[in-house]
């Protein structure tokens, strides 16, 4: 990467070439790339195609947009707005009315096929969808309309991954996730109430950098960030292992830090990687585990917003350590009786040459004084 | 010796024809039945397929009877007994086989069981001590002992069909260790340490009739049907939901040896998880009938003891002839 373009950086993103090459290796990092990668990244940023988005939002609280914007990482706000042309964005937009969505219809149409659609919030597919409209269309045939010319589908947070807090029983609206409805290209799947900023940011920045989408698991999550489960990466699991456990809200065990498994900690059945980089940029202790409330599971289908937030989790993997006592313990095997009459025989052979020998120890040799006394 | 060898048949015989006719003349006394259930009878049920082996229940054990960890490992970092011990009231164990992948499974899967006193109805460990040191109260039917009258003959520990009286070989001056249901803790109040910490409810106290009535309803809900659990007391309001897993059909300790008031739920054959197959009349109950049977009346005993006076006069006046 030569100077130019790092002072173009510089000036682009008022940016300091130190904090633009530290935010690169973070989403390497993120991303778990292999060294070097980063400097792919940069190189990826500093050309000057920036990708399109048109970000949609529909049933949602507006959180996942403020987890974005409350990314820490040196002038980030700046990067989301310079690495992407963020064409389209209900909150952060500065126009509104027919303005706004003629800005869309506008960027849809210049770039189609090459923008990033993210959508945020489920879609209502009751009674032909009429719970959620703006400008005066129903969010379901917006995400369609919209989709149809997207290059990617990135669906943030649960409730576009898959139906979220608007999905819960009973369910009035018929909320669904992203993917129920575009089955025709794949959808990124970012979830979490909200998900991590930087798990958007790295699939993002993936895109830029290799063209195409990270690798995902069966819900079309990506594996980097959701190819874990909680419980395995909790800095609460050596207490699981040896048993301790919070019994009840503000106990011994609770202010010692204890599991929370029993308080309905969602750990063990929820796959994310918030214990391994945490929220905000604020260091250690910073996602809910860490400051004593169990996790609820909010980014898993069928456990957030499903389950009682205290209620038992069902741990997917039960892994116990290898030294765990088994039912039956391998124990050395005891003295055979071929080994033991073989163990005699030599005994016996020993005891008597020993016996032979102290007989023979007193006894003058005949020969030797024989040899003596010529 | 002047002792002829028709002289030496002759008693043999004698004697032979003595104990013959203490064995005939001796009524047997009518077999004791297996003891009953004390009425107010209290214990655990044990649900191997709600267990996720968080060992929790060993250390509220230890903290609760103020017993030390054990180390079976080289490096000595983790609390880690492979079986209850002399340092060890109650243990879970890993059952595990080929993949090992699949809980509550015999084939390629993998459970835990409890290990801990069972508290027989009719306990031989109380029946073999010689100085009733090892005790079943007549209430609770808690089986506990009292270390100030035990003499350490360890009889109980070879009588337990279930391998639970456990010594410490290691000291100078050892003690007999077993569970006794936290008796001290329901003296306060509480329930036994290792149920009130179970975070699924595996371990579960209550009377043993509720119990026994539990365990009939999780085996009675067909496999894979939404079940709730209740923690700590059976009958707790303190539930969760969990679908119903593949039961052996039995709740081992109903008949075993008469029954016992710790009761055992579990999806792998028990034989698997290390408890055998037992028969439901009790040891001590035959024990006792033998032991009684033999000193009926002193029938046996004073029959037994004239054959062998007759055989020991008979023997003297013969030598005293030849002298």
């Amino acid at each position: 990467m030569n100077d130019d373009i790092l002072n173009a950086i510089e000036t682009r993103l008022g940016l300091s070439r130190r904090s633009f090459m530290q935010f690169c290796a973070a989403m390497a990092a993120t991303m778990g790339l292999p060294k070097g990668a980063d400097a792919a990244i940069a190189n990826a940023i500093a050309s000057s195609t920036r990708p399109p988005v048109i970000w949609l939002h529909f049933q949602e609280c507006t959180g996942c947009t403020e987890s974005m914007l409350r990314a820490e990482h040196p002038a980030l706000d700046k990067l989301i707005l310079e690495i992407i042309s963020l064409d389209y964005h209900e909150t952060l937009f500065a126009g509104a009315g027919h303005q706004a969505e003629a800005a869309r219809k506008a960027s849809m149409a210049a770039n189609k096929g090459k923008y990033v659609l993210v959508v945020e919030g489920a879609i209502p597919m009751k009674d032909g969808g009429i719970y959620c409209k703006v400008g005066g269309h129903t969010a379901l045939d917006l995400v369609k309309e919209c989709a149809a010319d997207a290059a990617a589908v990135i669906a943030i947070g649960s409730c576009a991954a898959w139906g979220g807090m608007p999905s819960s029983a009973p369910n009035p609206t018929g909320a669904v996730g992203v993917d129920e409805i575009i089955k025709d290209k794949p959808v990124v799947n970012i979830p979490g109430c909200p998900p991590s900023p930087y798990n958007f940011l790295s699939t993002v920045v993936h895109y830029l950098t290799f063209g195409k989408l990270p690798e995902l698991d069966g819900k079309g999550r990506p594996k980097f960030a959701y190819g874990r489960i909680i419980h395995e990466n909790c800095e609460r699991r050596p207490h699981f292992d040896a048993g301790r456990f919070a019994q009840e809200f503000g106990d011994e065990g609770h202010r010692l830090g204890y599991c929370l498994y029993k308080l309905g900690c969602k750990g063990p059945e929820t796959f994310a990687n918030c214990p391994s980089i945490l929220f905000n940029d604020i260091g250690s202790g910073s996602w809910p585990v860490g400051t004593g409330h169990p996790c609820i599971g909010c980014s898993e289908k069928g456990i957030g917003f499903t389950k009682p937030i205290h209620s038992l989790a069902e741990p997917v993997y039960i892994t116990p350590p290898e030294s765990y006592a088994r039912i039956v313990e391998e124990q050395g095997q005891g003295i055979t009786l071929a080994s033991g009459a073989t163990m005699a025989v030599i005994g016996g052979l020993a005891v008597g040459a020993g016996a032979k020998f102290a007989a023979n120890l007193g006894k003058k040799k005949p020969e030797d004084s024989s040899i003596g006394k010529e | 010796m002047a002792f002829s060898r028709r002289n030496f048949l002759k008693g043999a015989a004698a004697g032979s024809a003595a104990a013959a006719c203490a064995a005939a003349t001796t009524t047997p006394a009518e077999a004791r039945e297996n003891l009953t259930m004390p009425p107010k009878a209290v214990g655990l049920l044990y649900d191997s397929t709600i267990c996720v082996g968080c060992k929790a229940c060993v250390v509220a054990c230890r903290d609760a009877n103020d017993t030390h960890p054990e180390f079976s490992t080289e490096e000595k970092l983790w609390d880690n007994p492979l079986d209850i011990s002399g340092k060890t009231i109650t243990v879970i164990k890993m059952y595990s086989e080929g993949t090992g992948q699949h809980k509550d499974q015999e084939k390629d899967g993998f459970a835990f069981m409890k290990r801990s006193c069972l508290h027989c109805v009719d306990p031989s460990c109380v029946s073999v001590c010689p100085v009733t040191a090892m005790t079943k109260d007549p209430v609770t039917g808690i089986v506990s002992h009292e270390p100030a009258d035990c003499i350490g003959c360890r009889y109980c520990i070879v009588a337990c069909p279930f391998a639970v009286p456990q010594f410490e070989f290691d000291k100078a001056f050892p003690k007999l260790l077993k569970c006794q249901l936290c008796k001290h803790r329901q003296a306060e109040g509480k329930i036994p340490a290792c149920a009130e910490v179970c975070p699924t409810g595996a371990t579960l106290f209550g009377p043993v009739t509720a119990l026994k009535e539990e365990a009939d309803r999780r085996l009675a809900v067909p496999a894979g049907k939404p079940n709730t659990f209740a923690r700590k007391t059976v009958g707790s309001p303190d539930v969760h939901e969990h679908p119903n897993a593949a039961y052996v059909q039995h709740a081992y300790g109903t008949t075993e040896m008469g029954g016992t008031q710790m009761l055992l739920l579990s999806g792998v054959p028990f034989e698997k998880m290390g408890y055998p197959k037992l028969r439901e009349r009790s040891y001590a109950s035959e024990a006792e009938t033998i032991q009684e049977g033999i000193y009926h009346d002193l029938i046996a005993p004073v029959a037994l003891f004239a054959g062998l006076l007759y055989v020991a006069r008979k023997n003297t006046k013969n030598h005293d002839e030849e002298e």
